[in-house]
């Protein structure tokens, strides 16, 4: 396929390995400052430490998703394939990460608040991303023809691309059991630095490896697209 | 103190579960994800191994090709 330039093998091949290095550095970094550094809530005590698995999980999982479905408008408007197979790459981490926030966010709430579960906005609306990443996932496992699994998951994700603000502001629409945000872009922070550091160290260690399952997934896709090229010869 | 680091004030169950839980998902991903990679290398070259000489110089022309044969002796990743 003309879109394939040769560099672009090269240069995700050479990046994985760094990428991974990387990771673990700042993981390893990161768990120290989370589990030993970090101070306990005056409230919560210990349990504080989920958050730094369970908010840069969340955080993640709502950014992979908002660049799937940004990358699915632009498959529709410009019809170039990259865009998709960037999307389809970027799928398998957004899902894991969801995953993850939603357990995590479920045994943090046993001892918070008493229950594992409970139907409240912004746990359900996150349950619901859940879903749509792995309906994203199914179809591309169930669907054969090309042209329609593009169709499909382009408009699942766009479709899903509608609860992004609901899980974002469902703290602030609806009266929640989940507390409101305390790190805030616009308005002032209501976290501690020395939590707040530690909550960046992991979250810079989580990006790091859904960059890393992503250029490895990608890559997967560059051979099989070389794979039936073969076919062709 | 390890104990303590374990125990942490009664909520180390949790806590540990979760960070547990996290690495679980973390390390099944990359193996998943890994072992897709290793296999469509495989397939390639199988596929590249049967070729005759008029396509494997056709196929050369193409860099990607060659270095997708590279990576299967050298990457470690």
């Amino acid at each position: 396929m003309k879109f394939i330039k040769n560099y672009q093998f090269s240069l995700v091949r050479k990046s994985q390995k760094i990428v991974l290095y990387l990771f673990l550095i700042i993981l390893t970094l990161g768990l120290f400052e989370a589990l030993i550094l970090s101070p306990e809530d005056y409230l919560q005590g210990d349990s504080v430490r989920i958050m730094y698995v369970h908010v840069p999980s969340a955080w993640i999982s709502l950014g992979i998703f908002s660049l799937m479905a940004t990358l699915s408008i632009l498959v529709i408007v410009f019809k170039n394939k990259i865009f998709f197979l960037i999307a389809k790459s970027l799928a398998p981490s957004g899902f894991i990460f969801s995953l993850v926030a939603l357990v995590t966010g479920s045994i943090w709430g046993k001892p918070t608040w008493g229950t594992w579960w409970a139907w409240d906005a912004r746990i359900t609306s996150m349950l619901i991303l859940c879903i749509f990443y792995l309906m994203y996932l199914i179809a591309w496992r169930i669907f054969e023809s090309k042209d329609y699994v593009t169709k499909i998951t382009s408009f699942i994700a766009i479709l899903g691309f509608i609860n992004i603000p609901i899980i974002k502001f469902s703290v602030d629409w609806w009266s929640t059991l989940h507390q409101p945000s305390s790190v805030n872009i616009f308005s002032e922070t209501t976290i501690h630095s020395t939590m707040l550091i530690p909550l960046g160290i992991m979250t810079a260690a989580f990006a790091l490896f859904s960059l890393l399952i992503f250029l490895m997934k990608y890559n997967t896709e560059l051979i099989k697209i070389k794979n039936k090229g073969l076919d062709r010869l | 103190m390890i104990s303590e680091l374990f125990f942490m004030n009664g909520y180390g169950y949790y806590v540990l579960s979760s960070f547990l839980f996290t690495l679980f998902c973390f390390l099944g991903l990359y193996i998943i994800t890994k072992s897709q990679l290793t296999k469509e290398k495989n397939k390639f070259i199988v596929k590249f191994g049967e070729l005759n000489s008029e396509q494997v110089k056709e196929a050369k022309k193409q860099k990607i090709y060659k270095e997708i044969i590279a990576t299967e002796t050298f990457s470690k990743i």
